[in-house]
């Protein structure tokens, strides 16, 4: 390579640099520098009034707790799945994957309303409980309700991430210490497991980032004093000047920070994925009977945990009246079409600012890819580092910046203050779903060999060209991948979300479940719109998951006529 | 370290409708080195596997030491292997690896320590223990594997292609160092490979498969020079191999055949009269040009010279015989005698150099 990069990928880099600029960066800034000075100049005093406040000492401890047990609930869901599903002869393929998407096309604060139905002091559950046993279980008093509906949605993440991590064990790892004398239980827990760490740490540190960031499902369940829910409320409430929201923030950013990277730290040098070419996984073994039991039991029980907040929300967009009974009392389509008649619009913004955002995520992803690594521009490593870095915002502290920072522009053109435009909400979710693009785009980009673009070269193409004609072709996949992701968890936010949305015509269809969701009349609504939103996103995954899979059975073939 | 010998007898195995391995006999002597030998799928590793107890057979039974060990899960087995891909541990560093295998067995800690530290002293890592295996090159990788399976004192050593992961010179190191390792500890070896010149330079015996079945068992000269069939003949160094009829003759018997016309082979086994295959390496053909004085006591054959490649200590000479090409190696030395594409030759072969082979 002669020159280290050219003109247009300096310029391309500099535009995406702006933009990271301007709507993360800056933001984000501001909401630590508010944080931390009085009238310009540099203050702890506002830390000080923070962690006078009872209630902000309470909530700081809470979300610490919520986070932590969360993770705790979600492992005692997924390690014995995990273990079940890559040690047995155990067709979990299917369940793996559907169980694997399902916190993505319902966020835990649909379903909560529901799972008070079902799980509260005068729940399904509990009537149940009460009136054949005698007694019943708080599952939904105070934090414990957080943490059950937090725990039940995000445990496959942990599970993702085991399952991934115990196939990638070779098969090698496990005999040879059995031929050295190992076995059981010893085997697992000297070998199996430390070699599954890493995976567990990983999709750990993810429950944890999202339980921290949610702001919706505490709300959602009156559960007010956590830092996510005190944020938005001061700020909210108190106004946009009222320091404490901002401490708040401060802390959840720490928090996330450390979370993350307390999680690389513990497991710095240890890619553990042991798998060799021409290898195999570890071996499964067939159940015996009491095996068997106990697995499927655990199975079914499990399975009938998660689905109960999307039976519950069908349920409840279907009934009329509904508590103090195990099912609802009065059956009806109502919901629907008051859903129908006053919120098609939301739908609409969804869509709307969802595809902006998976649109330049996909955009800024193939982009930050292509500089990183097949360019030597000073300053990528920096831009991915700058993308990347959005994981440990939480979606609150974002919107807070935003605010803060804008509030003094105006939309170019027109007479609106820029923190009411609806255009900040689909920038809002670019930056918070471009990680995960990003890191999608990279690995598409990393699969393919830099000599099928030197063939192209070879053959008489520019680097333009190249790109057009081979490398983003190639990068379909992984692009598609990217921008349905992004384009379905962003349907699903709602922790930025809730801190910009100005007026009800500008509120995307999360926002509008939320809304409805505030009063009781309107919980039937709101799970009829609801179940609208999961159905779509439903379909839009099964969609996307077909295509990639035909895509990638067409380069299988391709691979294997090599 | 008591010599144990193994025994494999009948042993069947399949996966499904694959028959991996068809009714096995085997005898491995006490303190020999032995070499599975085949090509990738035929079964080799496989019976490996079945002696370290990862692979059950349907059929047959396994003796160490005249025990049957079929029924013995791989943890009680006391049979070491060393794997294809070494299988070292990377939460653990090297010395935890070596030791793992005798933590098992209960030892005590002073014991073990003592023992980590004479294995990895023999195998020539003393100073290594306490790095993780990821900062090791590949050499040093296996002998941490060959240190981590010989600390356990293991009746039977088992090494699944043990120098398939290190580049051409520190292979041909590494077997000269596991030989004399082998010797040195007197226990008795098994190891699998594909590569022939492997198996040949550093065995006692050889076991050569093919499709699950075992084609031949014998010292590598046996194997080289009397090889059984056609697939041994070939994969064991190279062969002209020729197909016709052996019948008795004047002076004993007569090879008949369209690509070479007929042939006196006066050595051959009256037994084997009837469709044959001859076989014949090609260091055995004497080249000379054309109309040179032929020495009474080899076949001679006329061929035209259609290709060469030099090889340094030799020249090979593809010969167009009638249809059908003969390759002959000549050995090379300064100012030696070369032909030419296009060279009219005559080929000279000693009859006893032919082997036949039953169709």
């Amino acid at each position: 390579m002669t020159k280290r990069y050219s003109f247009p990928q300096a310029a391309l880099a500099l535009v995406i640099a702006l933009f990271l600029f301007i709507f993360l960066v800056i933001p984000v800034f501001t909401v630590i520098y508010v944080a931390f000075t009085s009238n310009g100049s540099f203050t702890l005093s506002h830390f000080q009034s923070f962690f006078h406040l009872t209630l902000m000492r309470e909530a700081f401890y809470n979300s610490l707790i919520v986070g932590l047990m969360s993770v705790v609930l979600s492992s005692v869901f997924a390690l014995p799945l995990a273990y079940f599903i890559t040690r047995f002869q155990f067709k979990g393929a299917l369940l793996i994957q559907t169980l694997g998407v399902l916190p993505l096309i319902m966020p835990p604060f649909v379903g909560a309303a529901a799972m008070q139905l079902l799980f509260g002091r005068s729940g399904s559950v509990n009537l149940i409980l009460g009136e054949w046993f005698g007694f019943t279980v708080p599952f939904m008093e105070g934090l414990n309700a957080v943490i059950f509906v937090e725990a039940l949605h995000y445990f496959p993440f942990i599970l993702l991430n085991l399952t991934v991590a115990l196939n990638n064990i070779d098969s090698a790892m496990e005999e040879s210490a059995q031929n050295l004398g190992a076995s059981g239980l010893r085997l697992f827990r000297r070998i199996v497991f430390p070699l599954a760490m890493p995976g567990y740490v990983a999709g750990a540190a993810l429950v944890f980032l999202k339980v921290f960031d949610d702001v919706a499902t505490p709300l959602v369940l009156n559960v007010t004093n956590i830092l996510a829910a005190q944020a938005y409320l001061r700020i909210t409430s108190i106004g946009i000047d009222d320091p404490i929201g901002y401490v708040a923030s401060v802390i959840m950013v720490v928090a996330s920070m450390a979370a993350l990277w307390g999680s690389t730290w513990v497991m710095r040098g240890k890619d553990y994925a042991t798998l060799q070419r021409g290898g195999s996984s570890l071996a499964t073994r067939k159940l015996r009977p009491w095996q068997a039991v106990f697995a499927y039991g655990w199975i079914i029980f499990v399975l009938l945990l998660v689905l109960s907040p999307h039976l519950g929300i069908l349920l409840l967009s279907f009934s009329k009246v509904w508590s103090y009974s195990v099912l609802p009392d009065t059956y009806t389509l109502e919901n629907y079409v008051t859903v129908f008649r006053d919120s098609p619009f939301m739908l609409w913004n969804t869509a709307l600012y969802c595809g902006i955002a998976g649109g330049l995520d996909v955009l800024i992803g193939v982009a930050i890819a292509y500089l990183m690594l097949r360019t030597r521009l000073p300053g990528r490593h920096a831009l991915d580092f700058i993308a990347t870095g959005a994981v440990a915002i939480p979606g609150v502290v974002l919107g807070i910046g935003y605010l803060r920072t804008f509030r003094d522009f105006n939309v170019p053109f027109a007479d609106m203050p820029f923190t009411s435009f609806w255009l900040l909400i689909a920038f809002a979710y670019t930056v918070r779903r471009l990680p995960y693009a990003l890191r999608s785009c990279v690995a598409a980009l990393q699969q393919l060999h830099v000599s099928m673009e030197e063939a192209a070269e070879n053959l008489g193409a520019n680097n333009r060209r190249t790109i057009w004609r081979v490398v983003v072709p190639l990068m379909a996949g992984g692009i598609l991948a990217g921008f349905v992701t992004s384009f379905l968890t962003a349907a699903v936010e709602l922790s930025a979300t809730i801190m910009l949305v100005s007026a009800t015509s500008d509120a995307p269809a999360s926002y509008g479940i939320y809304l409805y969701m505030q009063s009781i009349a309107g919980r039937g609504p709101g799970a009829a719109l609801g179940v609208i939103a999961v159905a779509l996103v439903g379909v839009g995954t099964y969609a996307s998951h077909r295509i990639m899979r035909a895509r990638n059975l067409r380069f299988e073939a391709l691979q294997a006529l090599k | 370290m008591a010599k144990v010998k193994v025994e494999f007898q009948n042993i069947a195995l399949a996966f499904g409708k694959t028959q991996v391995l068809r009714d096995i006999d085997l005898a491995v002597e006490p303190g020999e080195f032995f070499a599975l030998l085949g090509p990738s799928g035929s079964g080799k590793s496989t019976l490996l596997r079945v002696l370290a107890g990862f692979a059950r057979p349907q059929a047959g039974r396994v003796l160490v030491d005249g025990k049957d060990i079929s029924a013995v899960p791989p943890w009680q087995r006391d049979i070491g292997m060393v794997f294809q891909n070494y299988a070292l541990w990377p939460h653990m560093t090297v010395a935890q690896n070596v030791a793992f295998g005798l933590e098992e067995r209960r030892l005590p800690k002073t014991v073990i320590a003592q023992k980590v530290a004479a294995v990895l002293e023999l195998v020539g890592l003393a100073e290594l223990g306490a790095r993780r295996p990821s900062q090791l090159s590949g050499g040093q990788q296996q002998r941490v594997a060959l240190a981590r399976t010989i600390a356990i004192e293991p009746k039977v050593l088992l090494l699944d292609e043990p120098l398939s992961n290190l580049d051409a010179k520190l292979r041909v190191h590494m077997r000269m160092e596991l030989l004399a390792l082998q010797r040195k500890l007197g226990v008795t070896t098994i190891f699998v490979t594909h590569d022939q010149e492997e198996a040949l330079s550093i065995s006692d015996r050889v076991a050569v498969l093919e499709a699950g079945v075992i084609q031949q068992v014998g010292t590598p000269v046996e194997l080289f020079d009397h090889p059984l069939n056609r697939f041994i003949a070939n994969f064991v160094g190279t062969a002209n191999m020729f197909a016709g009829t052996l019948r008795p003759g004047a002076d004993g018997m007569v090879f008949e055949s369209a690509a070479l016309g007929t042939l006196s082979l006066p050595g051959a086994p009256a037994a084997l009269a009837g469709a044959v295959e001859i076989a014949f390496r090609p260091h055995v053909v004497t080249l000379v040009e054309a109309g040179a004085a032929p020495d009474v006591g080899l076949i001679w054959l006329k061929g035209t010279v259609a290709a060469r490649e030099f090889l340094g200590e030799f020249i090979r000479y593809v010969v167009t015989v009638g249809t059908n090409d003969i390759v002959a190696d000549q050995a090379h030395y300064t100012d030696a005698r070369k032909f030419e594409p296009g060279d009219a030759v005559d080929l000279g072969i000693q009859p006893e150099q032919i082997r036949v082979l039953r169709a």
